[in-house]
C-alpha cells in the first residue's frame, strides 16, 4: 500500500474526498463547491441519466417490453395457439406479416406473446438474486469473522457449480416446470454473484467515518445498516442486476431451447428458436424473428445496464 | 506465500464438498423414489435396479449414500452408467474433446480479445472504441444457440468454409467453428473487460513515470499499461475455463459433439446420477484449482500484491 507522505498532506486530503466513501459511492461530485450544496449520488445519476440517449433508448424499448408482455392482446388479434398445419413454414402474407412456423401457427402473434415468459423470468430471478444475494453478502461484510467466513463459503459452494448446469440438474428433479420452477432454478446458481459484490461494497463503506458516528451515537446493527450502509454500497447491486436481468433471459431461453425449460404448452421465444432449428434450412425466418426478438430485448437490458453504470460509477467513464 | 497458499486450500475443502454433496442431493436426495425418475418412464429392468440399488444405498440416509459415493471415488471408482459401463471410460473419452474445444476458444479469447480491447483503450472515445463497445454489446445480446446456427448455417453449410458437425473422433480443424462459437460472448466480455482496465491505468503513476523516464511506447503499453491492466481479465478468464467446460452443453448439442457437455445433458436428462455427479465433481475441481491459480497470478502481474 502507497503510504501517503506525512509531511506535507496534499490540500485534497482536507475535504472530504468522495472516494473514502467507498469504491462506487462518490457522494455530492456534483461540483460541491460551486453551488455550495451538493447533490447526493442519486439525484447525480438522475441528472446524468436523463441526458445520455442510451438510457432513453434503451428505458422506453423496456417499457415497450413490459407493456407487450403485460397486454400482448392489444397488439395481435391472432391466438398464437391457433396453428393451420396447411400453413407450416409458409412465409408472410398480410395479415401474418411474419409468416408460420412448423406447426402452422401465426410467428408474429407468436413473438408478441412470448415475452411475456421472457420478461417474467428477468425480473422474477433478478428481483430474487439481489434479495438473496444482498442480504447474505451485507449480512457477511457486516458482521465479519465467523458469520463471514461461512456466508463465504457457502456463497463460494453455489458459485463453484456452473449456472447452466446448477439449473438443468435442478429443473431435471423437478416434477413440473412453469415460470416459477424455472426463475428459482436460476436463482438458486444465480445469487453468489450479488453476494460477492454487495460484500465488497459494504465492507468498503463500513469503516466510514459517517457509520462510526451513527453507532457512537447508539443506532442499532439493523438502523447502521438499514439508513447508513445499503444506502452508500447499493449502487454496485444495482449495475450487476441490470447487466445480469439480461443474462437471466438468455438462460431462461437457453434452457427452453434446450427442452429443459418452459414447457411447450407456455408460449417463449426460446422454445420457439428449439423447434424452428429442425426445418432450418428450408425456412430460416421461422428461427428468425424470435431470435431477434430475444436479442432486441437482452441488448435493450444491456444498454441499461451500461447507462446505469456509467451514471453510478463516473469513475470507469 | 505458503501459508496464503495453504489457507486456500483449507478453504477449498469446505466447498468442495458442499457444492459434490449439493449436486448429489439435487440428483438422488429430491423427494420420491430416485429409482423412477433414473429410469425414466418405462422403468429399469429388475438387474439394473438392483445394481443401482447397491450403488448408491439407496434407501440409507442421504449421508451415507453421500460417504459411499466419496470413498469410491477415492479409488477412482466414479460408478456405472446404465448400459454398464464404467463412469471413468466414459469420462476418458468425452473429457479430451471438450479440453481441445475449451482450448480452441479459450486461444481465440486472448488473442483477438486483449490486443482489440487494447487498442480500443488506447483510442478511447474513437470511432473503433465505440465500435467495440457496441459490437460486443450485440455479441453479448445474441444468444449463443443462435450465434451457433447462423455460424453453421453459413460458413458451414452454405459457404462451405467448416464441417457443419463434427465427427466421433472430433480433431482440431474440425473443432474450430464450434470453438468460435464457444468462445464469442467470451470474446466479447474480455475486450470490454480489457479496454475498460486499460482506461483505468493509461493515467496511472506509473505510466506516466514510464514515459518520462524516455521509455518507448511500445514498452510503456506492453509492459507497464497492459501487464498491469490484466488483473480483473485474468480473473474472468480463470473462471472461464470453468464455464467453458461445463458451459459447452449448447455448442456441443449444436455440433453434435460428445464431450462433456454433451454427455452430461444426455445423462441429466436420462436421470443417470454416477455420470451427472462424477462430471460435475470433475467441474467443480477444474474450477476451485483455476480459481486458485489466478489469485497466484495476481502477484505476478501486479508486483505490489503480496500474499502474507
Amino acid at each position: 500500500m502507497p503510504e501517503p507522505s506525512p509531511t506535507k498532506p496534499p490540500l485534497q486530503d482536507l475535504k472530504p474526498l468522495p472516494q473514502d466513501v467507498g469504491v462506487a459511492a462518490p457522494v455530492g461530485t456534483g461540483a460541491p463547491e460551486r453551488i455550495g450544496k451538493p447533490r447526493s449520488l442519486w439525484s447525480d445519476a438522475w441528472h446524468d441519466l436523463r441526458r445520455n440517449p442510451t438510457f432513453i433508448v434503451s428505458a422506453l424499448l423496456i417499457l415497450f417490453l413490459i407493456v407487450v408482455a403485460v397486454f400482448p392482446s392489444l397488439f395481435t388479434g391472432t391466438d398464437p395457439k391457433f396453428c393451420v398445419l396447411a400453413e407450416s413454414n409458409k412465409g408472410g402474407v398480410p395479415g401474418h406479416p411474419f409468416g408460420f412456423d412448423r406447426q402452422g401457427c401465426d410467428i408474429y402473434s407468436r413473438v408478441i406473446y412470448g415475452a411475456r415468459a421472457s420478461v417474467a423470468v428477468g425480473i422474477l430471478v433478478t428481483t430474487g438474486v439481489v434479495l438473496i444475494g444482498g442480504v447474505i453478502g451485507a449480512l457477511a461484510a457486516f458482521y465479519a469473522g465467523a458469520t463471514d467466513s461461512v456466508l463465504s463459503r457457502v456463497t463460494d459452494v453455489f458459485f463453484a457449480i456452473p449456472l447452466l448446469l446448477g439449473a438443468i440438474v435442478f429443473l431435471q428433479s423437478f416434477p413440473f416446470r412453469n415460470i416459477l420452477t424455472v426463475s428459482a432454478a436460476i436463482m438458486i446458481f444465480g445469487w453468489p454473484i450479488v453476494a460477492r459484490v454487495m460484500r465488497g461494497a459494504v465492507i468498503s463503506v463500513k469503516e466510514a467515518d459517517f457509520v462510526t458516528a451513527a453507532r457512537a451515537l447508539g443506532a442499532s446493527d439493523m438502523r447502521i445498516l438499514r439508513r447508513h450502509i445499503l444506502p452508500n454500497a447499493i449502487a454496485p447491486v444495482i449495475v450487476v442486476a441490470t447487466i445480469s436481468l439480461g443474462l437471466f433471459i438468455v438462460l431462461e431461453a437457453t434452457l427452453s431451447f434446450l427442452g429443459i425449460g418452459l414447457p411447450s404448452s407456455t408460449v417463449s421465444w426460446g422454445g420457439d428458436i428449439n423447434d424452428a432449428q429442425s426445418s432450418l434450412r428450408s425456412a430460416p425466418h421461422v428461427l428468425l424473428y424470435p431470435s431477434v426478438a430475444l436479442s432486441i430485448t437482452v441488448l435493450a437490458f444491456m444498454l441499461l445496464g451500461d447507462a446505469v453504470r456509467d451514471a453510478l460509477d463516473p469513475k470507469l467513464r | 506465500m505458503g501459508t496464503y497458499v495453504l489457507r486456500r486450500l483449507l478453504q477449498m475443502i469446505p466447498v468442495f464438498f458442499g457444492a459434490t454433496f449439493l449436486i448429489f442431493y439435487l440428483v438422488l436426495g429430491m423427494p420420491g423414489d430416485p429409482l423412477a425418475s433414473m429410469c425414466g418412464e418405462r422403468g429399469c429392468d429388475p438387474a439394473t435396479a438392483v445394481a443401482l440399488r447397491a450403488q448408491f444405498h439407496i434407501g440409507e440416509p442421504l449421508y451415507i449414500q453421500y460417504y459411499e459415493y466419496m470413498r469410491g471415488i477415492v479409488t477412482f471408482d466414479f460408478g456405472e452408467t446404465f448400459s454398464r459401463r464404467p463412469v471413468l471410460e466414459v469420462m476418458r473419452d468425452a473429457f479430451p474433446i471438450t479440453i481441445r474445444l475449451a482450448i480452441v476458444a479459450f486461444v481465440i479469447e486472448i488473442c483477438i480479445g486483449i490486443p482489440l480491447g487494447l487498442i480500443a483503450g488506447l483510442r478511447r472515445g474513437k470511432f473503433f472504441d465505440s465500435g467495440i463497445l457496441m459490437g460486443t454489446l450485440l455479441i453479448i445480446s445474441i444468444p449463443i444457440f443462435v450465434v451457433g446456427f447462423l455460424m453453421q448455417y453459413y460458413l458451414g453449410i452454405k459457404l462451405g468454409w467448416f464441417r457443419p458437425t463434427v465427427s466421433g473422433e472430433a480433431p482440431w480443424n474440425e473443432l474450430l467453428l464450434p470453438g468460435i462459437v464457444l468462445g464469442t460472448v467470451s470474446l466479447a466480455y474480455i475486450m470490454r473487460l480489457t479496454r475498460t482496465s486499460v482506461v483505468e491505468n493509461i493515467h496511472a503513476d506509473y505510466v506516466r513515470t514510464a514515459v518520462a523516464k524516455g521509455l518507448p511506447h511500445r514498452r510503456v503499453v506492453t509492459v507497464h499499461l497492459l501487464r498491469n491492466s490484466m488483473i480483473p481479465v485474468v480473473t474472468y478468464l480463470g473462471a472461464d475455463i470453468g464455464a467453458l467446460m461445463g458451459g459447452a452443453i449448447v455448442t456441443e448439442r449444436i455440433f453434435n459433439i460428445h464431450g462433456v457437455g454433451g454427455t452430461l445433458y444426455q445423462a441429466i436428462t436420462r436421470g443417470e446420477a454416477p455420470t451427472v455427479v462424477s462430471f460435475v465433481i470433475i467441474l467443480v475441481i477444474v474450477y476451485l484449482i483455476f480459481n486458485l491459480l489466478v489469485d497466484l497470478l495476481y502477484a505476478v502481474l501486479d508486483p505490489r500484491i503480496r500474499y502474507a
